[in-house]
This record gives structure tokens, sequence and C-alpha cells, in this order.
């Protein structure tokens, strides 16, 4: 199949950078949108051109490292799907598709599709962790867990910080990703030592990114290729409400 | 902890050159990052949750004061002439009517402030739009919260011309409601009738996702309630603004 790709072109971060339009000939509709790119790049390269740079690693949907939005949605138009895990066969012979980054301040731009992530690491840093004394594991059944509460946390773990919340987002929040993180540790025991200060400082962390403030549009579960629940943004409003206003510290 | 998402080790493009995303490279490319923000953004959405609550509270009182008006001239105007009496002995005449203002000003003030500057950190956190648009659009409901709140804040203003002062009215007669809805609202008035039905749609559309989003802010909704919240605020907004549509309308048919 042949496919118009028109992509975001960007030398470095200071680059105003600008869309340009390729046209790949010899796609198969079994390539993964990724798989897409490298055949565009292989093409680049052999006509001495710079191919374009993006991010990837896992390539099987688990490390959140893919990214790009594909006409207006990151992550393209499958739903709960990763830019990786996206193939071709959900495009048409003789699309033209717009690929662009994922857009926003705290997310800046380094090259072409490549973003800067690294304020999902400091929000993680803030308090996405639990301190235990490491050492022998203890017995697995000497802290039960009620079934739901398990539950809960386990799909709430499933996020893989992508940031296609934050890109979907119209106010450019990263609220889905902070609840997906507070509400997979704030459902086990061992998240509860340090969840009230928890909540405080990865808002803080937030909000210093410069991401936008929640507005509940939705937008970002629609986006979220591991289908976080919205609720978990309700967790994370109950939780900060409750360690600020209520001034709950312990 | 398991955190895979770190871009430290990111490979660049299949055969694309090596750039660094780790901290060097973001320390020299990075435009300065914005202030940390006063107020929290939960805390904005807390204070647009308890304000619209207190709206909402009363518009409920104000939709069933106004379907006093079926009951005749004696009952709506002497209930206009009691919700001034209410507390007399301590507020004095119509005292009461102004600890409600006053309320209701304050909520309103709070309200608007707190979506103002949601809106500007909205603005600053996407500085560049994307070519081919959003496409991962919420419902109409609530991309339309800002521009259709402005109207209902314009609606309001005019309705207190309309209604309070009497300025925008044909009638404008104090404490004479009777007179003023059925004049304000008479037949060839109809734009008038028309400009409200309009006007109170738009109330509709804000307060469907508006009373579930106060929920989801207050920390109230969960996975399993979340179906059952947003039919709640549905019916409660229909129920409302139904009862608001009557009067206006019943008064243009001539059918008070
Ligand atoms: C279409 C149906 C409506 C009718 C017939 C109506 C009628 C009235 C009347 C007669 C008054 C004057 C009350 C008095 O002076 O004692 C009034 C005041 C007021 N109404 Fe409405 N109203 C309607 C809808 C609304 C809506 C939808 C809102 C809000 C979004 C609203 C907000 C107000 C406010 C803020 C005041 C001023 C209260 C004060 O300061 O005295 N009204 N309305
Ligand atoms: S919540 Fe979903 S969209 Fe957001 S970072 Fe996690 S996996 Fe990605
Ligand atoms: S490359 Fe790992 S999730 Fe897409």
């Amino acid at each position: 199949m042949k496919v118009n790709l028109r992509v975001w072109r960007q030398k470095d971060p200071v680059d105003k950078g600008r869309m340009v339009d390729y046209t790949v000939e010899d796609a198969s509709e079994d390539m993964s949108f990724l798989e897409l790119i490298d055949v565009l790049n292989e093409k680049l390269i052999l006509s001495g051109e710079e191919p374009v740079a993006f991010d990837h690693d896992c390539r099987e949907g688990i490390c959140g490292m893919c990214s790009m939005v594909i006409d207006g949605q990151p992550h393209g138009p499958e739903r709960s799907t990763t830019t990786c895990q996206l193939h071709m066969r959900k495009f048409n012979d003789g699309d033209t598709i717009t690929v662009e980054p994922f857009r926003a301040g705290a997310f800046p731009v380094i090259k072409d599709l490549v973003v800067d992530r690294g304020a999902f690491d400091k929000i993680i840093q803030a308090g996405g962790y639990i301190s235990a004394n490491t050492g022998s594991a203890p017995e697995a059944h000497s802290t039960p867990v009620p079934k739901a509460a398990a539950e809960r946390s386990f799909s709430a773990a499933a996020c893989i910080g992508c940031g296609a919340c934050v890109a979907a987002c119209p106010n450019g929040s990263a609220s889905l990703f902070l609840g997906a993180k507070l509400t997979h540790l704030g459902e086990m025991p061992q998240g509860q030592p340090e969840r009230w200060e928890r909540v405080v400082n990865m808002v803080e962390t937030h909000d210093d990114a410069g991401f936008g403030g929640c507005t509940n549009t939705g937008a970002c579960a629609t986006a979220c290729p591991k289908e976080i629940p919205l609720d978990v943004i309700s967790q994370l409003n109950h939780d900060y409400l409750k360690a600020t206003v209520g001034g709950r510290k312990k | 902890m398991h955190w895979t998402a770190s871009p430290l080790s990111s490979a660049l493009g299949a055969v694309a050159t090596q750039v660094s995303t780790g901290g060097s490279a973001k320390a020299s490319a990075t435009p300065a990052r914005p202030k940390r923000p006063l107020i929290p953004a939960v805390l904005l959405k807390f204070v647009m949750a308890l304000s619209g609550f207190v709206l909402v509270a009363y518009l409920v009182v104000h939709m069933i004061g106004n379907l006093q008006i079926f009951w005749g001239p004696t009952a709506i105007n002497g209930y206009a002439e009691w919700l001034r009496t209410l507390l007399e002995p301590v507020l004095g005449w119509e005292g009461f009517v102004w600890v409600v203002r006053i309320a209701l000003l304050a909520s309103v003030i709070g309200h608007i402030w707190a979506a103002t500057l949601l809106a500007l950190r909205a603005k600053r956190a996407r500085p560049v739009k994307y070519a081919a648009g959003n496409k991962v659009k919420g419902s109409y409901t609530t991309r339309t919260m800002r521009w259709g709140g402005v109207i209902v804040l314009l609606f309001v203003i005019y309705h207190i011309l309309d209604l309070t002062v009497g300025v925008a009215n044909p009638v404008g007669a104090h404490l004479k409601p009777y007179e003023n809805i059925t004049a304000g609202f008479a037949p060839d008035r109809w734009y008038v009738t028309l400009f409200y039905v309009i006007a109170l749609l738009a109330i509709w559309f804000h307060l469907r996702h508006g009373l579930w989003s106060a929920i989801q802010t207050l920390g109230w909704n969960s996975n399993r309630r979340e179906k059952t919240l947003k039919a709640i605020a549905t019916v409660f907004s229909t129920v409302l603004i139904v009862g608001f549509l009557i009067v206006p309308i019943s008064a243009t048919f001539g059918w008070i």
C-alpha cells in the first residue's frame, strides 16, 4: 500500500520546526507504524537525508517509549494501543497521515518526534515509590490485601508512563498519570506510610513542571493505551484534599 | 519500584543519530520552565466545585420559587415579599436577600477566577498546537464549559437587569414579579423568551458536565459509580432546566 506522510521535522530543541511531506510507496498492511517510519528512514538515508528521529524501545506495547501523535491522536486511531502495536491495516491505501510529536510545554521537543519526558521521572522521584528495608523477602501471606484493592492497584499499575494522556489533554495535564501512580501505591498496605506526603509532593512536582490543571474532560482515558480509568483522578483529588484541606499527615 | 519509561537509554529511530534524552541535553535545551503556580490546580478545582454547588443550590430554590406564578399574582408576589422578611428581626428588611446575594456574588467570582486561572494555565501547558487538531475530544458538553460559562454569565447580567433591577423589563416594578414576568415574556416579546430558552439550554449543558465533574473533583467518583453519577447529573439538570423553562414559555403562550 501507498501512504502519504506529513511529518514534523525539527533539527534540535531551538529549531522552529515544520511539517514535511513524504510518500512511502511500498508499505505493507502488516507493518507496525514504527516499521513504516523505519522504511521511510531507510529511504531517507539512501538519498542522503537526515532520518526522522523517534522514540521506541520494546516495540511490544509495554515500555511506554514510543510516542507520536498520529492524525491528532496520541498513539494513533486504534484505542488501547501504543504506536508500536498500531498496524498499517488500520489505514487505507492512499491515506495522508499527519505525524507530530506529543505537544506539551512540559515535554519539550528534542528532535523531530522525540520529546523529553523527563518531567515524568521527576514526578516519580517526588513520591512514586515506597521506602522499604531490603533484605530477605517477607512471607507473601503475612500482609493480606483485599481482592478489590489488589485488582484496582494492579490495573493502575498497568500505566507505562508513555505520556499519551498529557498529549491528548486539552489542558496539557498529567493527572491520569499522577492518579495511576497514586492509586497503584495507595491501594496497597505498603503504600500507606508515605501516602499523604506522596500525593502532595507529586502534585507539586507535576505543577512545577508546567503541566496544566485537570478539568475532567476524559480525553486522557480515551487516549490511554493501557485503559487507565478516569476514577484514578478522583482518587488523586480525594487524597490531595485529605492531605491538604483535611490536614491528614499520617 | 517498577518504573520502565525512563527515557535515559532511548534509542532514536532505526538508524537515526543518537541524541541523549538524559539530563545534560535537557539542561541546555529546555526553555525556562514556568515557576510553581501559587495555587495548585487541584485546589482551584476544589474552589470551582464548592462555588458551583452553592450556585446550584440557589438555582434549585429559585426554580421552585418561580413555579408559584402558576398559583397567581398573590402567591408569587407574596413570596417575593416573604423572602425579604426572612430573619428580619436580625438582618432587617431584605437583609436575608442581601446575604444570599453576597454569597452568590462571592461564588460567581470564585468560580470564574479559578476557571480563568485554569484556562490560562492550560494555554501555557500546550504552547504549540497540533497541526492535525486535537482529535481526542471530550463530549460536546466538556468542550463548551468555558465559552458556555461566559454565555451563562452574560445571561445572568441581562436577567438581573430584567427581573431584579427592572431596567430591561417593560414593567420593572419592584416586588411585582408576576407583572414583570408576564409583561417581560409577553407574546410580542417572544425573542426575549427565545433568548431565555437558549441560555437555559447553555446552563443545562454546563450543569450536566459540571455536576459530575464536581463530584470527581471532590474525590467521590469511582469506576463503579461513574455511570450512575453521570445519569443523576443529567436527570437533575434536566428537571431543573425544564422547571425554569415552563415559566417564560407559559407566559409567552398565555397559559399563566
Ligand atoms: C427562565 C426562568 C427564570 C425566571 C422566570 C426567573 C425569574 C427571576 C425573578 C423574578 C427574579 C427577581 C427576584 C426578586 O427580585 O425577588 C430573579 C432573580 C435572579 N435570578 Fe432568575 N429566573 C429564571 C432563571 C434563572 C437562571 C437560570 C439563573 C442562573 C443561572 C437565574 C439567576 C438569578 C439571579 C442571580 C437573580 C438575582 C437574585 C437577586 O439578587 O435578587 N435565574 N429571577
Ligand atoms: S495513564 Fe495511560 S496514557 Fe498516561 S502515561 Fe500512563 S499509560 Fe500512558
Ligand atoms: S515501543 Fe515500547 S511501548 Fe511502544
